[in-house]
């Protein structure tokens, strides 16, 4: 399919932003200034931006715990992203709800989730306010393949085709829950197989080649858009860091990640493609590297250097009124 | 206009009239119409006790009979919250809360908060709760204290067919998600009720009954056991003063303690279960806010620490009456 | 069996009410009582007021007991003379009490139930209530409702057909107010009139009612066959635009409550209901909208816009003007100096409420001028 130049340099600096704001936090975790708990996306890049590429500002997603990268895909302000993690007041959440819960409504980012399967109820409302509300609009439920078992995954999957609702469900099959590979508690090999027990099409696609991705996705963001219904896309993909970090990830065999960036790495892949095929310069890319270097350093900078919330914000926005 | 109509149709009146107003408000259940997909009548239920029927006729399809999967019809119903529309869904029974508790507190009660003030959610989750009906113990709970204490949630208890249909209207248009209790054997209780629509605010008791010896803080279908028993002590000169709570989030701490420092006694009277209710709550508040003017110790009179049998006998032990009350009351007053 | 021997009979106050309390007595037994004299405080659902002595004479024996719960109608106490015997009161109390039926639960006043009219696209809510005589109508003020003459309804429908309505806005009325004028008011009146087929009747109107009433007889002569202002708009600038202002901005009981013990002499008569109903009004949909739009008309900024004194004289049909000395609301220096046509009764000790609290005599004098 045909992705013009514009297209592909986005693509490019989406997935260049998400890799190297997961990577920077993977450094600046260690040195423990951070508080809480990260679940970084650094390799799944070419999911969530092959998805995000093709909704608007009708559209909703909803994520996990491992938010970062599909918010980022959504458009959510880095710097804020960035301050949120960090606890502090400037960030998209005002410095409350922090890495697991970081979300912009505005974006259309209907938040990362502390809850595994959490998100695929919320989105079969997102998908049922645009239905009743006639925007056209798609609501979009990243999740993984832990929370592909979680009975309200199943029960999403359910509603949304009874209800025939304008909704992607996007299985990123990383092969791990947690400590717990797919292959011992996910009961199909493919998370997709599900999807004809609940009567939406299914597809399987290479989480590491965006164009896969992206060809994928635009078919059901056409079928929700023209009242088609929802459909079941699962990502086959890998996460070079563990769970949380902090995981050691001893589950994972020997040079198990040093061997997939090496070889499957989805930004290289997208990189050696669009230069070979002459559709992009390497220089192009090359200075996308650097501006995105130069704004996750910012981010950082800003973040570390804002101010936490005052303490009167604890007890603010429980309620609209009380 | 004031007319004569249940408990159950004052709801129903407030959703169509809500439904009337803003087509935004959406409602979805397990047959809040009935007979979805079937060869028969459509709306062939109107909800399992009949509250929603005739609103399929009216408005089509913001009327959305669901599967039955709560963790995904009540998480969508808040996802659609965030999203645009006004849903009030319906879980049938409270009892059923432990299915899709995870959509209510941790979603959302909580997206406001965690998302630093940028989202609203006004969804409103009716639901059936209360014992008396012989429907045992997984149909028969009071589980409001539950959601009560969930920071980010409101929680409604209407008493009277005015107070349902003018808290349902003030619910509906709240931009918080509301949990709206309605007691299954209130149903078919009459009373006086506007034809046009109504607020009542949330966070009001309401003072049914004046009087200066004694306090008695009740909600729901116990404010009707309250009166029995004030009714009863009026005969022996006690003056009870009765207090309904109408809503346990936001509470109206105001009026109890105003109360209860004009009575010096209080019982509260509660259908929950003993542990963590609102008897022990309020019980709590009025012992740290108002101990000076107390005159004898507070005494709770709740349901026991059990879950609600089935036979006839035994469930109408298990629900708090208005000798229990009468009993209580004597206590604080010395007698 | 002597005749001066008298019942004092719970009152009937309002279609609701069933049943009242004794709160106190106020006379004791063998104290001279006159008409207009208050004998014992009822309290009521509803409201609380006082029983008014309708007779002369001694108050013989108080039947009921403070604190007994009794139905209308029900005996509360005899008054005779000097020379009604200890026997004749007894056989008295005996017959009453075995002829007596109190109200059965259930039971309506006939043709005392209020009923709606359609004018000009919108509900109107009306009570009517005796046959026969002049008709008198009754016009209610800002925030009120028909339910403010509940203390006269009864009384004057002895000797006329009274109507009392809610007026657009209030009661059970549509909610719907247009422009919110007294012109739109007036223009109610007299729809109401010509589908009732009242040429001409009696107007009686409290506060904003009397503004309206007043603009009425001077619109449409031909309707007025007097005009009895009580408490009244639109006969000077000044008026508490803190009490309306406060009246239509509380939302809550503890706000609204200081604000209408304002409007009375007696501040016990604001019972916890009276609030409620009050609130219970104002949380109606539509209501705030059209208080605002009414007052904004009336009396914008504390001041009534609306002012008719010097139209007085014009008014050809008899006119009484009647205030409580105590008016906080509206004051009564409104009431002097009018214009020579207009008979004037000021009420010493009254408020704003007069029609409620000073009932029997307010009744006695609306009687007198419309009879």
């Amino acid at each position: 399919m045909q992705l013009s130049k514009d297209d592909l340099l986005k693509a490019y600096r989406m997935m260049k932003t998400i890799r190297e704001f997961e990577e920077r936090l993977h450094v600046e975790f260690a040195t423990g200034e951070i508080p809480g708990f990260v679940h970084l996306y650094a390799g799944e890049e070419a999911s969530g931006t092959g998805i995000c590429m093709h909704l608007d500002e009708r559209d909703k997603i909803a994520s996990n715990h491992r938010g970062h990268g599909h918010s980022i895909a959504k458009g959510c302000d880095v710097d804020a992203m960035m301050a949120e993690i960090y606890g502090r007041g400037s960030g998209l959440c005002a410095g409350k709800g922090g890495s697991m819960h970081i979300a912009d409504l505005s974006k259309g980012m209907m938040g990362a989730n502390g809850i595994v399967g959490g998100g695929p109820p919320l989105i079969c409302g997102a998908g049922l306010a645009a239905k009743q509300l006639g925007t056209k609009g798609v609501a979009v439920a990243f999740f993984g393949d832990g929370a592909s078992n979680q009975g309200t995954t199943m029960e999403s999957l359910n509603l949304a085709s009874v209800w025939n609702l304008p909704c992607i469900f996007v299985v990123e099959n990383n092969g791990y829950a947690e400590a717990t590979s797919s292959n011992y508690s996910v009961s199909c090999d493919d998370a997709a197989d599900r999807a004809g027990a609940f009567n939406m099409p299914g597809v399987v696609v290479d989480g590491h080649d965006f164009f896969a991705v992206y060809e994928a996705a635009g078919e059901a963001v056409k079928r929700a858009r023209d009242g088609s219904g929802p459909t079941l896309i699962e990502c086959k993909l890998n996460r070079y860091y563990g769970h949380f970090e902090g995981d050691a990830q001893t589950y994972r065999g020997k040079d198990e990640v040093k061997n997939l960036r090496a070889t499957i790495d989805c930004i290289d892949n997208f990189r050696d493609r669009v230069t070979s095929a002459k559709l992009v310069e390497k220089e192009e890319l090359d200075t996308i590297d650097a501006e995105v270097g130069k704004i996750i350093d910012d981010s950082v900078d800003k973040a570390k250097s804002a101010p936490v919330p005052a303490a009167s914000e604890l007890t603010t926005d429980v309620y609209v009124s009380y | 206009m004031a007319r004569n109509i249940s408990y159950q149709q004052a709801i129903g009146e407030a959703l169509a009239q809500e439904m009337e107003r803003d087509q935004t408000v959406v409602i979805m259940g397990e047959d809040v119409a009935g007979g979805a997909g079937a060869p028969g009548e459509d709306d062939a239920w109107g909800g399992v006790l009949g509250v929603t029927k005739g609103l399929y006729g009216k408005f089509g399809d913001r009327v959305l009979d669901t599967p039955i999967t709560e963790s995904a019809f009540i998480g969508a119903a808040v996802g659609a919250a965030t999203a645009g529309l006004r849903p009030v869904a319906e879980l049938m029974f409270i009892d059923f809360m432990g299915v899709c508790f995870d959509q209510i507190f941790n979603q959302a009660a909580k997206f406001r908060y965690m998302f630093g003030g940028n989202a609203e959610t006004p969804v409103v989750i009716r639901t059936m709760y209360g014992a008396g009906l012989r429907a045992a113990a997984q149909h028969s709970q009071c589980l409001y204290p539950v959601f009560t204490h969930i920071p980010g949630l409101k929680v409604v208890t209407p008493a009277t067919p005015y107070d349902a249909k003018g808290l349902l209207i003030q619910a509906i248009r709240d931009n918080d998600p509301v949990i709206f209790c309605e007691h299954k054997s209130l149903y078919t209780l009459e009373g006086d009720v506007p034809e046009e629509a109504y607020t009542i605010p949330f966070g009001e008791a309401n003072i049914t009954r004046e009087g200066d010896d004694v306090t008695i803080v009740t909600l729901g279908r116990m404010l009707h056991v309250a009166q029995e028993a004030a009714d009863a002590l009026s005969k022996d000169s006690i003056n009870c003063e009765i207090v309904d709570l109408r809503t346990t989030s936001p509470i109206d701490t105001d009026t109890i303690i105003e109360s209860v420092e004009n009575t010096g006694r209080l019982v509260v009277l509660d259908e929950s279960n003993p542990r963590c209710s609102i008897a022990t709550d309020v019980s709590a508040l009025v012992s740290q806010e108002a101990f000076d003017s107390l005159k004898a110790p507070i005494r709770m009179v709740t349901a026991p620490h059990v879950p609600v049998p089935f036979a006839e006998n035994l469930e109408d032990l298990y629900i708090p009456d208005a000798e229990q009350v009468k009993q209580a009351v004597n206590m604080v007053m010395g007698k | 069996m002597s005749n001066s021997i008298q019942a004092i009979c719970m009152p009937k106050w309002g279609l609701s009410m069933k049943e009242g309390t004794v709160a106190a007595w106020l006379v004791d037994e063998g104290d001279e009582i006159s008409p207009g004299d208050e004998i014992m405080d009822v309290e009521t659902e509803k409201i609380s007021s006082a029983v008014e002595a309708s007779e002369s004479g001694i108050l013989k024996q108080q039947v009921a007991n403070e604190g007994e719960t009794l139905p209308v109608g029900a005996l509360l106490g005899v008054i005779g003379n000097a020379d009604s015997s200890g026997e004749d009161i007894n056989a008295f109390i005996t017959e009453f009490q075995a002829n007596y039926v109190p109200p059965a639960d259930d039971e309506e006043d006939v043709g005392a139930a209020t009923e709606n009219l359609e004018l000009e696209g919108r509900n109107i809510r009306y009570l009517k209530k005796g046959e026969g005589g002049s008709p008198l109508i009754l016009v209610h003020g800002f925030g009120g409702d028909l339910n403010n003459w509940l203390f006269n309804h009864d009384a004057l429908a002895g000797q006329h057909t009274v109507y009392a309505l809610d007026l657009p806005g209030h009661g059970s009325s549509s909610k719907d107010v247009g422009e919110g004028t007294i012109v739109n008011m007036v223009e109610i009146i007299s729809a109401f009139m010509n589908a009732l087929e009242l040429d001409k009747a009696h107007l009686i109107g409290h506060s904003l009612g009397g503004a309206i009433v007043l603009s009425m007889a001077i619109t449409y002569p031909e309707k007025a066959a007097s005009l009895t202002l009580i408490g009244s708009a639109g006969l000077g600038e000044e008026i508490d635009g803190d009490y309306l202002n406060g009246f239509i901005a509380a939302e809550r009981r503890k706000d609204l409550k200081p604000h209408v013990e304002k409007l009375f002499s007696d501040p016990a008569l604001v019972t916890r209901q009276l609030i409620n109903d009050l609130l219970a009004f104002k949380r109606i949909d539509g209501v705030q909208h059209a208080l605002e739009k009414v007052l904004a008309s009336f009396a914008p900024n504390g001041k009534q816009s609306n002012i008719l004194r010097d139209k007085l004289k014009d008014v050809s049909c008899p006119i009484l003007v009647i205030w409580g000395a105590n008016d906080r609301i509206i004051p009564a220096s409104h009431a002097r100096d009018l214009a020579d046509n207009v008979k004037v009764e000021i009420i010493e000790g009254q408020g704003h409420m007069v029609q409620m609290e000073a009932a029997t005599k307010i009744n006695q004098l609306i009687d007198d001028a419309t009879t």
